[in-house]
């Protein structure tokens, strides 16, 4: 393919798009030329999909045909975001948001709706999205989206995922044509350094910096890869880049290709991101019809070949040394560094290596250049993060805001506070590598400096927040189970470390707890940063360092007074029935696995704790939160 | 070169030197558990951690490369308390049962944890110990005593045998056989380069020990040592001797004085007889058209590596008996019937630094001729047991009839030892007398080395494997149709028995610093020189033996006692 | 590991031995070739490893420690209905861990078991990326999402017949 060709197929499509993010009058005029009144976008993302979007899918185009309505068009698309709401179902050029949407209501929006002269189906609508006189605020007007700033998710949820041609029409590829038409190796670096581009993987290393060490590297092979393994649990943002604009990432690597002097990458995915793998694999095929990856690509002369590489679930091969001994086929322990993966990486050639997220910035900086990206953000971290909100939070699901957004921001403004009236504790960031953000730290400016000054980290990205029901203690143990079972095992540090530091907490959280164990606590983990052979381990003690430097109280309760605070820590606690709230309903005693429970109807019950095993059925049942915990 | 400090010392050393080899330069120690010179380098143990300039925190020695002005500093409180924790970690895991552990006093760790001023109980010993594996007749693997190194891992792998692997991850982490079987069930070749490579004592050698003192305090036996050519340069080093001393004289005394009529022979006897065998053999193969190229047997472990991986090569073989089992038939055949001697009562003991030797003992083939193989490591035992003071008593003398023989019986010791032998005698039967006693071209520690030879109008070309590795270049060669060898001697030790699963223990800080395996080979070249006789044709013990029992060479009866057949085994198991 | 007899068909047989030759030569293609291995057969018995050995010229201790690294990798052989608990991050606080006991306890096998008539195996897995939904449970490529343990019964019921 040529570029005028590209630019031809980005024509056809470009205003079709268009449509879907821009103001509804406007977007009424430009569908009268596109030959399609209304477009349907589908959310077809690993949530969506697993709330069944595929079946409204269906559903929407048996109606379609039976309405007989060929101008419509359906467009299954990667994740807008809000997961929480799925399905999720936006009708352009008007932008109602519909959400919860089963087939049925699929249904009744074909009819009522989607005919010519319909009007929107209210009692869908997302509640969020209307107003007091019943008007409705277009989906980017809504609190959650006003916020933010997509770059690197600027096609999620607007493109079909599997369609090239969306993809070019979005602005995928234009990067690449102008890389190769008119930019050196050395202005592309260039650019990149100019942005101030730092790695979204975790540590923000400068990427420009990255690629340039890599082009310096005299071989004749080299490799470009994609850390796709998205390993920390509670973390999706690159799952839904890929689902929703894997064409971004191609032409990213493939400029990264040319800019080092490669030409062949890998793309290495999580096998647990099934729907992922797929589009990718749809992607590269149509890439490599299309001539954009393959053998000249836009008539350049520049030849770069693409393979994916499915992981097999071990979150160390997130670490670029382990990803790298991982694609090479053995167990993926890392390898010390240097040599560096810039001077030595993939079967031992020079390689460079980013995630998914910095992938996808790469495009809107070569097109829109350095000052502009360098304009969004703080000084040290220009550009966007996208987090992955979750826990006890009203909007779960993705967000993208300008670095340097608070804390509070993303947890009240777009994220609509903590349900159920409960108090906002902490957020922990960075995942089982990361820390505690304290409420009372809640104006922090995110970014990778201010994170790291307080003692968390940006990580990849996941943000859960924890209500006043959380145990810091449990929190922390948790993640540290996670981090002792996918220590590769190579290093001292981290394979007993790990296993020791959660022996302790374990101890402490089973009411066994000794002043002492603080004290190794320290040591252990003070080694494991010191000493470890990679970042999993010299990482891996943060989650208890950082919820013991804000939560001390939390540990010396659990220690000396054998209390756990926020009564999670089943063995310090005893289950009780508040006489004044009971109303002898017997539905505890009846739900009670073990018979702990015992009184007569219209009567007071009461807890044998010594029977009692703490398995919560009671309080769950009880309607009238007679039943507590401490 | 690079020029750098070491906790202030300027040393300068060639590009691409670890921080490790430039604190040898510097005399400076940085302790080590994972690395080992020649076999591994992956800084995963972390004990030699030191800091570097122009580093971001500790780094690991071994594998960090130096750089140009930086400054080392491997005694600062961050390093001493990093390798402290490391070890009362890893002491952690370790069952301590010290007091009785084979490697008490030569174990690393042991070693470490006194120099660090360790707690041993620090940070508790929760978990329940795993099983030990002694189902393989040669080696035991303890792995509530592993710490996890992966050494012996890569002595396997650098034998290609692969016989066993780290196995899951994390803290469940651990070393053992694919699906956990049994090592006697496995493709192990029962080299034990896996516990001269292991740090701790979570590999050790079967020991025969209490056998052999049960049989020489049994009235009705009489007991009969032999000696394999390499001991004499590795039984010193126990007590204390430098690498590489020669201590053949009071080797024998020591042996002779395990206990009354205990009798000590040479087993560099059957060295010579093999050669004498196994040159009749080569030639007729050669002129016959027979099987070619040919393989030497002497080497248990080389046996069952072919047997497992290449049995379709087992006619190539030689059927020559190895020098151990040659020696254990002729004691239960001639010898008895010599000295009219039941051979019931009679007591056979080879002393060999090779963990193989005892499998080849059991193998069905072999009859139980030798009773007990016991390891250079285990016949020192039973000296210090004994109360032997090795270094004080006086020199001996093997014993009659089995005590004289040449040099190129004691070069068998080596690689490329059988070979060369072979081809002094070869030579003169090819060419006559006056032919060239060293062929130099086959020694050495190198994988493998090739020579070709032209004597007497014949062309021989001959390969030398050292180490199983080698070894199995040397087949793929031969497969591919890319070699044509007459002549391939294998020993799957690299460096030869020299370097055997049976030797001393070396501490870490010697083997890492010279080449133990050029030392000892060194020392038995320098014997071979010193000797009257180094040629095994030139041999009056093995002469007299042809003229008093085997007639010739290759002749039927020496056929039934000196020759065997060999067995087809699963790749795998 | 499991006791149960390998019953391989020379039809998988020759599927295997068909992709290791079409990969054999690509470097670093354990993986792959473990993965389709695993697809064909439904776990990685020895026998399986032993064919992939000889086919990629590996030693089995390779073969063995990769499949043993990864948690993707199977050595015993799954239910008919593959019961995934998520104990990713957002399941965890959203009380994944109930929901699990739950499931343990109905069908009587904990995590990593399968039920005597090999009909269920339960295992655990960190984030499959579904945490609007927390806590997600997968049972083959069904979803379900926002699960309480009084809703186990209820899931498993459509795969009880």
């Amino acid at each position: 393919m040529t570029i005028a060709e590209l630019n031809a197929i980005k024509a056809q499509y470009e205003d079709l798009i268009k449509i879907r993010t821009i103001v509804r009058e406007e977007g009424e005029k430009m569908a009268a030329h596109t030959g399609y009144r209304k477009q349907v976008l589908v959310c077809g993302g690993t949530g969506c999909t697993s709330s069944s979007s595929a079946k409204v899918i269906e559903q929407l185009e048996t109606s379609l045909k039976e309405l007989g309505l060929d101008d419509v068009l359906i467009v299954k698309t990667g994740c807008f975001g809000l997961c929480a709401l799925g399905p999720i179902m936006i009708v352009y050029p008007e932008g109602a948001f519909y959400a919860q949407i089963t087939p049925e209501h699929a249904k009744t929006v074909a009819e009522k709706h989607l005919v010519p002269g319909g009007s929107m189906v209210k009692e869908y609508l997302y509640e969020g999205t209307i107003h007091e006189d019943g008007s409705i605020i277009p989906f980017a007007e809504t609190p959650f989206y006003k916020k933010q700033l997509r770059i690197a998710l600027r096609n999620c949820g607007v493109i079909a995922a599997e369609s090239i041609e969306e993809a070019i029409g979005a602005g995928d590829y234009q990067a690449l044509a102008k890389v190769l038409s008119g930019m050196s190796p050395d202005d592309v670096i260039n650019e990149l350094l100019a942005s101030g581009l730092r790695g979204r993987g975790g540590a923000g290393f400068p990427t420009g910096r990255k690629w340039q060490f890599a082009k310096a590297s005299v071989n004749d092979v080299k490799y470009v890869c994609c850390n796709a393994d998205e390993g920390d649990p509670g973390a999706f943002m690159d799952r839904s880049v890929l689902e929703g604009d894997p064409h971004c990432v191609i032409e990213a690597m493939t400029i990264a290709g040319y800019a080092i002097g490669a030409h062949q990458g890998y793309i290495y995915v999580r096998a647990e991101y099934p729907i992922a793998v797929n589009r990718l694999n749809i992607a590269l095929e149509a890439a490599r019809k299309h001539g954009l990856i393959g053998k000249n690509i836009l008539g350049s002369g520049f030849d770069f070949e693409l393979e994916l590489r499915l992981g097999a679930g071990a979150f160390v091969c997130g670490e670029e040394t382990a990803l790298m001994t991982s694609i090479e086929g053995h167990r993926g322990e890392p390898r010390p560094r240097p040599p560096f993966p810039a001077v030595k990486g993939l079967f031992g050639k020079p390689t460079i290596l980013n995630n998914v997220e910095t992938w996808a910035n790469i495009n809107p900086i070569i097109m829109n250049g350095a000052e502009w990206f360098k304009s969004i953000g703080t000084e040290k971290s220009s550009g966007t993060k996208v987090f992955a909100l979750g826990g006890k939070i009203n909007n779960v699901g993705l967000v993208e805001v300008p670095m340097g957004t608070t804390l509070n921001e993303i947890i009240y403004e777009i994220g609509g506070g903590i349900p159920n009236g409960k108090k906002f504790k902490a957020a922990q960031t960075g995942g089982p590598s990361g820390g505690c953000i304290p409420a009372d730290a809640g104006d922090v400016q995110m970014d990778f400096d201010n994170l790291a000054a307080i003692g968390s980290m940006m990580g990849s990205g996941g943000l859960i927040v924890l209500d006043e029901d959380t145990c810091m203690v449990d929190i922390a143990k948790f993640y540290l189970e996670f981090t002792a079972d996918e220590s590769c095992g190579k290093c001292t540090p981290c394979r007993i470390g790990t296993r020791r530091l959660l022996d302790i907490l374990n101890k402490i959280t089973d009411g066994n707890g000794e002043p002492e164990d603080l004290e190794k606590i320290d040591e252990i983990a003070n080694h494991m940063k010191s000493s470890s052979l990679c970042a999993l381990g010299q990482t891996a003690p943060n989650p208890i360092l950082s919820t013991m430097q804000h939560y001390i109280d939390e540990y010396k309760a659990h220690i000396y007074d054998k209390t756990c605070p926020a009564g999670v820590c089943k063995s310090l606690l005893n289950y009780y029935i508040i006489e004044d709230k009971c109303k002898g309903c017997t539905l505890c005693a009846r739900n009670c696995p073990v018979g702990a429970i015992s009184g007569t109807v219209k009567n007071p019950h009461v807890i044998d704790t010594a029977k009692c095993i703490k398995c919560g059925a009671c309080i769950e049942k009880c309607k009238f939160g007679a039943i507590i915990k401490k | 070169m690079v020029n750098l400090k070491i906790n202030g010392i300027a040393v300068s050393v060639p590009e691409g030197s670890t921080i490790l080899d430039a604190a040898k330069v510097a005399n400076v120690k940085i302790p080590t558990l994972c690395y080992l010179k020649d076999v591994q380098k992956c800084g995963s143990c972390r004990m030699c951690l030191v800091e570097a300039t122009g580093a971001r925190g500790l780094v690991a020695a071994c594998v960090y490369p130096v750089s140009e002005g930086m400054e080392v500093q491997t005694n600062t409180p961050k390093v001493r308390q990093s390798r402290k924790t490391t070890l009362e970690l890893i002491l952690s895991t370790h069952n301590k049962k010290c007091l009785s552990c084979a490697r008490s006093t030569s174990c690393e760790l042991q070693r470490l944890a006194l120099e660090y001023n360790c707690d041993e109980d620090k940070f508790g010993s929760p978990e329940e110990y795993p099983v030990v594996d002694d189902s393989s007749v040669s080696l035991i693997r303890d792995n509530s005593k592993c710490i996890n190194c992966t050494r012996c891992v890569a002595a396997c792998d650098m034998q290609t045998v692969g016989a066993i692997g780290p196995i899951r991850r994390g803290f469940a982490k651990h070393i053992g056989s694919p699906f956990e079987v049994a090592l006697a069930d496995t493709n192990c070749v029962n080299c034990g380069q896996c516990i001269v490579a292991c740090p701790v004592g979570a590999l050790t050698e079967k020991s025969n020990v209490q056998q052999v003192w049960d049989a020489i305090s049994d009235p009705t036996k009489e007991v009969v040592f032999y000696t394999a050519p390499s001991v004499r340069v590795q039984l010193g080093e126990p007590f204390g001797n430098p690498v590489g001393t020669n201590v053949e004289k009071k080797m024998v005394t020591a042996i002779k004085a395990l206990g009354q009529n205990v009798k000590c022979f040479n087993m560099d006897v059957t060295a010579d007889l093999t050669i004498i065998e196994e040159a009749t053999e080569l030639l007729s193969r050669v002129t016959t058209g027979g099987t070619i190229p040919m393989f030497t047997s002497c080497c248990p472990g080389w046996i069952k590596f072919i047997e497992h991986n290449y049995p379709e090569y087992l006619d190539n073989l030689s059927t020559c008996k190895s020098p151990q089992q040659m020696f254990g038939s002729l004691l239960k055949t001639y010898y008895c019937e010599k000295n009219n001697i039941d051979p019931a009562n009679l007591f056979v003991v080879s002393v060999i630094p090779c963990t193989a030797k005892k499998f080849e003992v059991e193998r069905p083939e072999m009859n139980l001729d030798t009773d007990v193989a016991l390891t250079t490591r285990e016949l020192a035992k039973m000296i210090s047991e004994a109360g032997i003071d090795f270094n004080a008593i006086p020199d001996g003398e093997y014993d009659n009839p089995f005590e004289i023989a040449t040099g190129a019986g004691a070069i068998f010791g080596a690689t490329g030892g059988v070979m060369e032998a072979a081809l002094r005698t070869a030579a003169v039967k090819l060419g006559g007398e006056g032919q060239p006693i060293e062929f130099s071209e086959v020694r050495g520690t190198d994988g493998v080395k090739e020579a070709e030879y032209t004597i007497g109008g014949v062309t021989v070309s001959v390969a030398v494997a050292s180490g199983l590795g080698g070894a199995r270049k040397i087949m793929e060669m031969i497969k591919s149709g890319e070699k044509n060898y007459t002549f391939v001697e294998v020993m799957a030790c690299p460096g030869g028995c020299i370097n055997g699963g049976g030797q001393p223990y070396v501490p870490d800080e010697i083997r890492n610093s010279i080449d133990v395996r050029a030392v000892r080979a060194n020392a038995l070249y320098t014997y071979d020189e010193s000797l009257p006789l180094r040629q095994s044709h030139k041999s009056p013990v093995v002469d007299l033996l042809y003229k008093e029992y085997f007639g010739e060479p290759n002749s039927h009866k020496a056929h039934e006692v000196l020759h065997t057949t060999y067995t087809a085994r699963n790749k795998f198991n | 590991m499991t006791q149960i007899p390998f019953k391989g068909t020379p039809e998988q047989e020759a599927e295997l031995k068909a992709f290791i030759e079409t990969k054999k030569h690509e470097p670093g293609c354990l993986m792959p070739v473990l993965q389709e291995a695993q697809r064909i057969y439904g776990y990685l018995p020895v026998e399986v490893q032993q064919m992939i050995a000889d086919g990629l010229g590996v030693t089995l201790a390779e073969v063995y420690g990769v499949s043993t690294f990864y948690s993707q990798f199977t050595l015993s052989p799954k239910g008919k209905y593959k019961v995934n608990v998520c104990l990713g991050t957002a399941c965890y606080v959203k009380g994944a861990d109930k929901v699990l006991e739950a499931i343990e306890k109905k069908l009587g096998i904990s995590a990593g078991g399968i039920t005597p008539d090999g009909k269920f195996s339960i295992d655990t897995c960190r984030c499959v990326g579904a945490c609007g939904l927390a806590p997600v449970v997968v049972i083959n490529d069904d979803v379900y999402g926002k699960l309480t343990p009084d809703m186990v019964d209820d899931m498993l019921s459509h795969y009880i017949d």
